[in-house]
């Protein structure tokens, strides 16, 4: 038990009625420890033997209830975010119950209703929930069978069950999962030794089951946060300077006062809010007080433009701590090739296509704040400490935004939107952040760079590697009042808190700089810079987008300069038998022995890695066409291969990949935000292009390995660092260019390829 | 003042400033969630409706500009229990992945549709240029429209070789 338990865990054992329990909400510390893989306030362990989030929540009724009616309701502290995520689960848990899908409601992260699993973030929400939901719904299809095998008096082991929701008995006497669950507690810890149903049996998991949450999407149905009204619900919208780090300097307030529909303008410190009866209201209002001159903080200097150098040059001033991530000596030969080589990216936005939103209600203490926030229990913690009101006052639930990506303004919308709620008590605030605000005020991902020496040896081995990545810390994401905007903007001010690199092996800056690759004399280094010219955090794949990047292009450059086959110094050096699998499934898809070779016009590349080391392995290869007039690179094909252990539902896994291999040739190709001297330059979609239909992919084809009953391993992001070097390694082989600073867009191949 | 639209074939009488964009006219007094908010400057075509047949961007357009005028948004294709050949053409490409963009999308592929029954793939995608989607649906989404392209077509097929 821990001193910040809530008081909530003693509801747990609800019985009467219909139902055999409710829930019960696992002990929970509220310091800050890792959660979900980036970061963030999760809960502790405290059932070490327990799988995936069953260490935090071991008691079943957190997880599963069953009605009388046989119907499951299944509790996940993870959230929907467009991956698919919320169907994916309701197969584990139908699977494992042995019940049809359609028989389950799932219940996701809502601070009084589901355990706390931390954020959904890093590809974890399979690992994590998929693996508890798995072994909780395991658990609990055991007891029924035990409870039912004693009214019987026959053994256990002789109970079955047939996927209609029923016990049987080997003379052909049944019972109903709800009859049995009428007279069972589920408030018990789970055992680690559950037994799983067999792959060779299933009947949901492995399908394609269609999404759940795709028929409203397709017809208007409120599916989203935005798409909320309650009554009496008013409009805010939150006045700031051009982006973040600059503050406006008096704004006209008097006019706007004055303007008809306005309810009233929230001033609290730096904060800034209008609140009006009419969105357009809000909206004109706050347009008048934009019209105010601003100010920078004083911050570290922003890039002088979009170079790769300017971004090297950005970095290289801030003054850094050196964490060592890798340091192999073994004997090996002389090396014959040597290859140095720098790679950057640039910052770059989540560009969620709709701007965060958030609603708050405060009435009698209580706030309300409902919130597309990765991390609902975080919103509970930011909130509580923001508008001084202890956590069990503040009820975070969560409700689907648009893709996020990472942190985009999710979190500092709920913290607004509860900042003007308390001032406002009753009616439930809408705040919606606009465009530019979104562009201009949402962590960015960071700008990062690598420095890469690698040495080849007479018999095509690697004799050594060398690898420094430069990156602000990926992990900002707000587990108190100063992470958020409105926290810095507070009177008194709540202090940002310094940023801290997450530790390998999921790290951040460093993440998936470690190659799975045996290289000989392996050396690798993190120079972290907690100094942050522009405000980031997480960003899809962290640093594994710009290290896969660096590590696959090198592996290029190498197999160039030896005039060996990319395809087969990778598999020389990879000894994981999964890894190779990928590559190969994806090489022979793809016709890569057979492929066009790279004439001035056309080429292919490929590229691996396995997620963090820890997640899914994915190879792609794309074969490219340049325009040379342009500079215009066309992928004509891309296929992935992607190994995620057991696939809950492929055509999710098949929709993600093709995804992220589409968002990263957005990301590699055409991204960039744009700076001025003292504000962001990226306001609109004309600021910051990013791909359009004409620029996708010919086609995408996704091969999902076979891994019968494997564990599962977080995909989503698989896709993101590979595609990036199978972008940039087709360009090199179809032009013998090799671009090295993202974007690779067609005025840098353009100039790089010189006169036609 | 009182602005009268027209939004799937029913009248609606609203008093409302007519420089209000139609978008917040359709979300908060028509309570209709299709048209959603992405840019407000014509750049992302979240919030593409039609008016009188052709798509159009309801966040730049002033409501009091269309009195009168057919609009029609996402609803107006079909609903969760009876949707329109489109819709079931996303629903089975499974062409979706966060879907805020997919009703925006949705009206601007049922617009060529309207207008060319039979399009080819550069037309589909020259056409679809002006929507942007974040998740990398684009390869579904275009594999959706050419779906409904070839129910479109059976679907007379089958019309023509009835008596």
């Amino acid at each position: 038990m821990t001193p910040a338990m809530s008081p909530l865990s003693r509801r747990g054992f609800l019985t009467g009625g219909a139902l055999v329990v409710s829930f019960a909400l696992a002990p929970r510390a509220f310091a800050q420890l890792a959660g979900g893989g980036e970061g963030g306030a999760g809960p502790a362990v405290v059932a070490p033997d327990l799988k995936g989030s069953l260490k935090s929540s071991p008691w079943l009724d957190a997880w599963i209830r069953i009605d009388a009616d046989g119907r499951a309701t299944v509790f996940t502290g993870k959230v929907e975010l467009g991956q698919g995520i919320r169907t994916a689960l309701l197969q584990v848990a139908a699977e494992e119950l042995d019940i049809p899908s359609a028989a389950v409601t799932l219940v996701t992260a809502d601070t009084e209703r589901t355990p706390d699993e931390g954020l959904t973030a890093g590809s974890h929400s399979m690992q994590d929930s998929g693996t508890a939901i798995q072994n909780a719904a395991a658990n609990v299809r055991m007891l029924l069978a035990a409870d039912a095998a004693r009214s019987w008096g026959i053994p256990a082991e002789q109970v079955t069950t047939g996927g209609d929701g029923r016990l049987r008995a080997p003379d052909g006497r049944t019972l109903s999962y709800g009859e049995v669950a009428e007279r069972l507690s589920l408030h018990v810890q789970a055992v680690p030794d559950a037994p799983l149903r067999r792959p060779a049996d299933y009947r949901t998991l492995g399908r394609a089951l269609p999404r759940v949450d795709i028929p409203a999407k397709l017809t208007g149905g409120a599916a989203y946060l935005h798409d909320m009204r309650l009554p009496g619900m008013l409009h805010a919208r939150v006045v700031r300077g051009p982006s973040a780090g600059t503050g406006l300097q008096s704004p006209d307030l008097d006019t706007v006062a004055r303007m008809p529909g306005v309810v009233k303008i929230v001033r609290q410190g730096g904060f800034l809010a209008v609140v009006a009866e009419r969105q357009w209201t809000a909206i004109q209002v706050l347009r008048h007080l934009q019209r105010a001159s601003y100010a920078r903080t004083t911050l570290p200097p922003l890039p002088a433009d979009g170079s790769g150098d300017a971004v090297a040059a950005t970095l290289k001033a801030l003054p850094t701590r050196d964490i060592p991530i890798m340091d192999t000596s073994d004997p090996a030969g002389p090396a014959v090739h040597s290859v140095k080589a720098r790679y950057t990216r640039p910052w770059i936005s989540h560009g969620s296509i709709g701007p965060s939103c958030a609603i708050a209600q405060y009435v009698d203490g209580t706030m309300t704040v409902w919130t597309h926030s990765q991390g609902t229990f975080d919103v509970r913690r930011v909130v509580a400490e923001l508008v001084g009101l202890p956590p069990e006052k503040v009820h975070a639930i969560h409700a689907e935004g648009a893709g996020c990506y990472g942190q985009n303004g999710a979190d500092d919308v709920a913290a607004d939107a509860a900042v003007i709620a308390r001032a406002l008590p009753g009616r439930p605030i809408r705040l919606q952040w606009m465009r530019e605000q979104e562009f201009g005020w949402e962590p960015l991902g960071p700008g990062m760079m690598t420095e890469l020496e690698a040495e080849l040896g007479a018999d095509n081995r690697i004799v050594s590697w060398r690898h420094a990545v430069w990156s602000n810390p990926h992990n900002n994401r707000p587990v108190g009042a100063g992470g958020v905007l409105a926290g810095n903007e507070a009177d008194p001010p709540f202090p940002a808190p310094e940023g801290k690199p997450i530790p390998m092996p999921e790290g951040d800056g460093s993440r998936n700089s470690n190659p799975l690759y045996s290289f000989a004399n392996t050396h690798v280094v993190y120079h972290f810079l907690k100094d942050m010219p522009a405000r980031v955090s997480a960003l899809r794949s962290l640093g594994a987008h710009l290290n896969v990047f660096s590590i696959e292009s090198m592996l290029d450059e190498l197999a160039a300069a030896a005039g060996i086959d990319p395809l087969a110094i990778r598999l020389d050096h990879m000894r994981d038998e999964r890894a190779r699998d990928v590559m190969q499934a994806a090489a022979d898809r793809f016709g890569w022995s057979k492929r066009p070779k790279g004439d001035g016009r056309r080429g292919c590349g490929m590229a691996f890695a396995r997620y963090k080391n820890l997640g899914a392995y994915c190879a792609v290869a794309m074969e490219v066409e340049i325009d040379r007039e342009t500079g215009r690179t066309m992928v004509r094909r891309a296929v992935a291969a992607v190994d995620c252990g057991q696939p809950a539902n492929p055509d999710g896994v098949r929709n993600q990949i093709e995804g992220a291999l589409v968002q990263s040739l957005s990301w590699t190709g055409h991204e960039a935000v744009r700076f001025a001297a003292d504000r962001r330059a990226s306001f609109d979609w004309s600021s910051y292009p990013i791909l359009r239909f004409d620029d996708v992919p010919g086609s995408v084809e996704v091969v999902v390995m076979d891994r019968p009953g494997a564990p599962f391993l977080g995909t989503a992001e698989a896709a993101q660092g590979p595609s990036a070097a199978a972008l940039a390694n087709a360009i090199a082989d179809a032009t013998g260019v090799r671009l090295r600073d993202m974007p690779l867009s067609p005025d840098r191949l353009k100039a790089a390829l010189g006169p036609v | 003042m009182t602005v009268t639209i027209t939004v799937n074939g029913a009248d609606h009488a609203l008093d409302v400033d007519p420089a209000t964009p139609l978008l917040y006219v359709l979300r908060d007094d028509l309570e209709l969630n299709g048209a959603k908010y992405g840019c407000g400057l014509g750049q992302c075509g979240a919030c593409t409706v039609h008016i009188d047949g052709k798509p159009a961007f309801s966040c730049l357009t002033p409501v009091g500009a269309v009195a009168g005028r057919r609009i029609r948004t996402v609803e107006g294709l079909g609903s969760t229990q009876a949707p329109g050949l489109l819709q079931q053409a996303f629903e089975t490409e499974q062409a979706a992945q966060c879907g805020y963009c997919i009703a925006g999308m949705l009206m601007r592929a049922q617009a060529l549709l309207d207008r060319n029954p039979d399009p080819d793939e550069a037309q589909i995608r020259a056409h679809m240029q002006t929507n942007l989607c974040r998740c990398g649906t684009h390869m579904r989404i275009l594999r959706a429209i050419r779906r409904a392209v070839a129910m479109h077509k059976g679907i007379q097929a089958a019309q023509e070789v009835r008596p």
